[in-house]
């Protein structure tokens, strides 16, 4: 099959997470292009949390699309370079994000808080008070930790800053 | 010349393996805890802690697995090696005991994990360097939640101080084993790669007498530091520990998903 980059590209960018299914890999910031070798395709991809299950799940999705539009000989391959941080994470990933109730990161890793480990206000994704507080530093999955609402009480996740 | 790259290799493999190692038992002694956690989020929160440690082993043994060649992967080292092969530190495979317990050895191994990263981001080999950069960002939340439940136990109540202190002076012989230097760690060719652990020493304990002190917890004089562990010499406890862990590959040999 003659290998065609803009629509690799176009499949690629639609693969989404298992775990959180509203964000493709493009607006996670883990999908960091592909290298052809004759009708070879490496697709390359910075985990997010070491430990993730998710990674293993998303290799087989990019295979899974990649083969549906005809390409079989693909491999997905994980690098540590350039590190994932949640900065990464495209303004349109926040904005969906905070659509599917999860709050988004609120600060830079680049803030001085985020190493300190002073707290920073969350804002509730369902009615945005600011008034929330932290239930647990680890949540449903790695990358999160759980927060509740003082004001609608709900709980919420929080993707945290990594 | 060729033969002096090879033995570098073999140090450099040595080196990463005891790294790999340390995540990898303390993520298994985690792990044995999943589903008996004292309330919903602490166990979760400690399997996730587990998970990350796992997932740094994993990358330390695929790196592993490079080095070596021949064909291994790195499923090949946590499930096919024995007891002498091991060179993860004793307090790593301590057994998990009640919730202090788990908590002051995760707060001591924090300490030690935190430093030794933040210095491998330095390491001339890059690979090393990248996992560390990556790595260090999970072992920042684990040291902030160490820290948080030795003080909030430490400075609790009557019960909850007694049994930190309980943890605490158990636990403590075990602490000094990770900065005094293994032989691999005393390998000249390694100068570069590797991390003094002597000299991380300070600022290790600097934040563990920090967070003690606000807990209320007084920290026993050790006078015979437990160590061995990262040479091979192992407590009772690992045997028991591999057996769980390399179960299925014991009993059937190969066997894969």
């Amino acid at each position: 099959m003659v290998v065609d980059k803009s629509n690799i590209e176009e499949i690629l960018k639609n693969v989404t997470d298992p775990e959180i299914p509203v964000l493709t890999i493009q607006d996670l910031g883990i999908y960091q292009g592909f290298e052809t070798d004759g009708n070879k395709i490496t697709v390359l991809i910075t985990p997010t949390y070491t430990g993730c299950p998710a990674m293993d799940m998303i290799s087989v999705n990019v295979k899974a699309a990649m083969e549906e539009a005809g390409y079989n000989d693909v491999d997905v391959k994980l690098i540590l370079s350039p590190v994932w941080t949640t900065d990464m994470i495209s303004e349109e990933g926040h904005r969906k994000l905070r659509e599917y109730g999860i709050a988004p990161p609120v600060e830079k890793t680049s803030d001085k808080s985020y190493m300190s480990g002073e707290e920073k206000i969350v804002p509730c994704p369902q009615c945005e008070s600011t008034n929330t507080q932290i239930i647990s530093q680890f949540g449903s999955t790695a990358c999160k930790a759980l927060y509740k609402c003082n004001d609608c009480l709900e709980p919420f996740d929080y993707f945290k800053c990594y | 010349m060729g033969e002096v790259i090879q033995l570098n290799n073999e140090s450099l493999l040595k080196y990463v393996l005891q790294l790999a190692d340390n995540a990898m038992i303390l993520g298994q002694r985690l792990a044995e805890t999943c589903g008996h956690g004292p309330v919903l989020e602490q166990d979760i929160a400690i399997t996730n802690i587990s998970l990350d440690l796992i997932g740094e082993a994993r990358v330390l043994y695929q790196y592993a697995a490079e080095i070596e060649g021949g064909g291994k992967t790195e499923d090949d080292y946590p499930y096919k090696r024995d007891v002498r092969d091991w060179q993860n530190i004793l307090l790593v495979e301590q057994p998990n005991g009640h919730f202090g317990h788990i908590i002051m050895r995760q707060f001591m191994f924090d300490c030690y994990h935190y430093c030794h990263l933040k210095a491998m981001i330095d390491s001339s080999d890059e690979r090393l360097a990248q996992i560390a950069a990556k790595t260090i960002k999970e072992a920042t939340y684990h040291l902030k939640y160490s820290s948080e439940w030795v003080i909030r136990l430490g400075d609790g109540t009557e019960e909850s101080h007694d049994k930190m202190q309980e943890a605490l002076n158990d636990r403590i012989r075990f602490f000094d084993e990770a900065f005094i230097p293994s032989k691999i760690e005393n390998e000249e060719s390694l100068n570069g790669i590797k991390v003094d652990c002597v000299a991380i020493r300070k600022l290790a304990w600097a934040k563990f007498q920090e967070i003690c002190q606000t807990a209320t917890l007084e920290i026993p004089e050790v006078k015979f530091p437990q160590k061995g562990g990262k040479d091979g010499l192992h407590s009772e406890h690992f045997g028991y520990l591999l057996s769980e862990l390399q179960f299925l590959q014991k009993s059937y040999p190969n066997s894969n998903w």
